[in-house]
């Protein structure tokens, strides 16, 4: 390992799919740091490229199908200028992935034994004894009560919770450095997701790892997550640390998040509702703040011509000066165009 | 899993008594009798009058059926009319010819298929499976009937490479010889089958190879930095042949049906032959009994396709 601000650094990442015989990007210029010992949460709606961000980290995409340019310097390697089977030393070994659905995540003939231990099989010259013990000591760690009886077990035969932790067992099985979180308590219920994320917190802090947790659920966020980066169509709109998103946000698409999530205190109050939807990748403007559209009333010279980050205070930072101008229809001193 | 086994037998034998009812009067629904013209074309009406009724065809059908019933307990299928001879002897004689003829075509079959459809869904969309798939929709539009006709004429006849009637040559003597004569009766009209029957196997393991490459558990195991030809072998592979080896018991009676049309167009004394025979001649006994294994074939062959199932699939394993 180098410095520290070395870990992982994603330099103007853009990863473009092909529709129809084009390329349209999904995410474009993505520009992110992650720390040991921390947890950067990545907030978005659905089809933001959270999960497409995700992926290009991994190496996951399809060469054939995908257009990936930029830099992910990660441990002093840029990943992206491996071949398959360089990136399979890293896969597994140094990045763990945690995947979204427990349920077609695992493979349904295979034992859940078999499936932690396959990592290990790649990456440690470990003997069968050792993999065994350590695979029940990997289903202890993530909270299966009977290691034994579920190392034996078919991913049917499992809870989504249980599916879920055994998730969480391959991509912690080596010891990552860098966990990659994608959505890991979305299908869960609200008991099992606290217990999911204090697992994650406990093996951070074992192995002082960084994670990366991708997640469109605020409340995740706010209970996790030291450093926050919301996304918006393909972009990072604003970044900071979670008391900076959460007490001054500034971006309108940050804001209006915000205040879409219910609160206890105005339970009569309707939910605020961002209108319209993300635009197509098709349609995605090339020039121009991107979220425009969903705040009309926000006058257009407001917005820059092509949106940069400005640093408000340090450490956080804003896309686009339209946030100086920016209030929402029903606050005082409101402008409509 | 062996109490899921007997309940499956169990349910087979109500399936087994309506299935041998409905055969014995489709059979008898048949237009025309047994004898009419078969013993001389200018028969005296009055005496195949007699002929009926003492073989009891002129009986109502649930007396008859129970005749049938009786004596099949006791191993006895009847005689048949045409051939003067019982009909258990003249089908066992039959039943192994194309016994050997389904099981050869079968291997072959799957030895053809498998290969390509994996190789079809790995290579999705390139030049191979643009091949593979039109060689399996050429071979799915011509009628089978026509590519024996023309097997035989072009392999048979123009270059006389293999022989084009019968099952066994009459000058084979001695084990190996006739092992041989008997390998070598079957050789074309198995390749035939098999060139040609692949295209259920093809397009259904190539669409299952595709859907594994993107499922999600591909997705983890390549996240866990699992190569790409450990992926094939380990999770594709495994996870696609599912199906196949499910549909692997229904195939068999699957071909024991079209060795009706193989067995014609080769004069290959197995089963098929026979039927189609009995049937142009209305006997009835010969009838009944072959579509009724045909039947009991066809369930046993869904039971086996249910056990392989529940031995490959840990999801469908009863405990």
């Amino acid at each position: 390992m180098t410095t520290t601000s070395n870990f992982l650094s994603i330099k103007d990442v853009s990863t473009a799919f092909k529709i129809d015989g084009q390329f349209y990007d999904a995410i474009s210029h993505i520009d992110l740091q992650v720390q040991r010992d921390e947890i950067l949460a990545i907030v978005g709606e659905s089809g933001c490229g959270k999960s497409t961000l995700a992926t290009t980290i991994m190496g996951l995409h399809d060469p054939h199908e995908t257009k990936i340019s930029g830099e992910i310097d990660f441990e002093g390697t840029d990943l992206l200028q491996l071949d398959d089977a360089g990136y399979n030393q890293f896969r597994g070994a140094k990045i763990g992935m945690i995947f979204q659905d427990p349920l077609s995540a695992l493979n349904p003939l295979k034992r859940v034994e078999d499936q932690i231990s396959e990592v290990m099989d790649y990456h440690t010259d470990l003997t069968k004894e050792e993999k065994h013990d350590r695979v029940l000591q990997l289903l202890d760690e993530v909270g299966i009560v009977n290691p034994k009886r579920t190392a034996h077990q078919f991913p049917h035969e499992l809870s989504g919770g249980m599916r879920q932790r055994v998730i969480i067992a391959i991509a912690i099985a080596c010891k990552p450095d860098l966990i990659i979180a994608d959505e890991p308590t979305t299908a869960l219920d609200v008991t099992i997701q606290a217990q999911i994320l204090d697992v994650l917190r406990a093996i951070q802090k074992e192995n002082h790892a960084g994670i990366i947790l991708i997640t469109h659920d605020l409340g995740v966020v706010a209970e996790t997550a030291d450093r926050v980066a919301v996304m918006y169509a393909g972009q990072i709109v604003e970044q900071g640390t979670a008391e900076q998103i959460f007490n001054t946000p500034e971006h309108p698409y940050t804001r209006s998040l915000l205040r879409s999530m219910p609160q206890r205190d105005n339970e009569n109050d309707d939910l605020y509702v961002i209108k319209g939807n993300v635009p197509s990748l098709q349609k995605m403007p090339s020039t121009g703040d991107r979220f425009a559209p969903r705040i009309p009333w926000v006058p257009a010279d407001a917005h820059e011509a092509n949106p940069t980050m400005h640093e408000v205070t340090p450490g956080h930072e804003v896309r686009c000066t339209c946030y100086k101008h920016f209030k929402f229809p029903d606050e005082k001193g409101s402008v409509t165009a | 899993m062996w109490k899921t086994i007997l309940r499956r037998i169990l349910i087979m034998i109500p399936e087994v008594i309506i299935l041998s009812i409905l055969v014995f009067l489709l059979a008898k629904a048949m237009p025309g009798d047994p004898f009419t013209g078969s013993i001389n074309p200018k028969a005296d009406p009055q005496q195949i009058h007699h002929l009926m009724k003492i073989n009891g065809l002129y009986d109502p059908w649930y007396q008859q059926y129970w005749h049938w019933v009786v004596h099949l307990f006791h191993g006895n299928l009847g005689n048949s009319y045409q051939y003067q001879e019982p009909v258990t002897r003249l089908i066992s004689g039959r039943a192994a010819n194309t016994l050997w003829l389904a099981l050869f075509t079968m291997i072959l079959t799957y030895a053809f298929a498998l290969p390509m459809g994996v190789y079809a869904g790995r290579h999705e969309g390139k030049l191979p499976d643009t091949i593979i798939r039109f060689y399996t929709y050429v071979t799915y539009c011509i009628p089978f009937f026509v590519i024996l006709v023309l097997g035989i004429w072009i392999f048979g006849y123009v270059f006389g490479w293999f022989p084009t009637t019968g099952s066994i040559s009459s000058s084979a003597s001695g084990w190996l010889s006739t092992i041989g004569s008997r390998f070598y009766h079957i050789l074309l009209p198995g390749i035939l089958g098999a060139l040609f029957g692949t295209v259920n196997i093809v397009q259904y393991l190539r669409s299952e190879v595709i859907d594994a490459k993107s499922s999600d558990y591909v997705r983890t195991a390549r996240s866990k930095g699992v190569p790409s030809k450990d992926i094939y072998r380990h999770h594709i592979f495994r996870n696609s042949l599912l199906p196949i080896a499910a549909f692997a018991g229904y195939s068999i009676t699957g071909l024991l049906n079209g060795s009706i049309f193989t067995e014609t167009v080769f004069s290959y004394p197995g089963m098929g032959l026979l039927f189609v025979n009995s049937i142009s001649y209305r006997d009835y006994t010969v009838i009944t009994a072959l579509v009724l294994i045909y039947g009991i074939l066809n369930l046993l062959g869904t039971l086996l396709s249910d056990i392989i199932l529940s031995i490959v699939d840990p999801r469908i394993r009863i405990e």
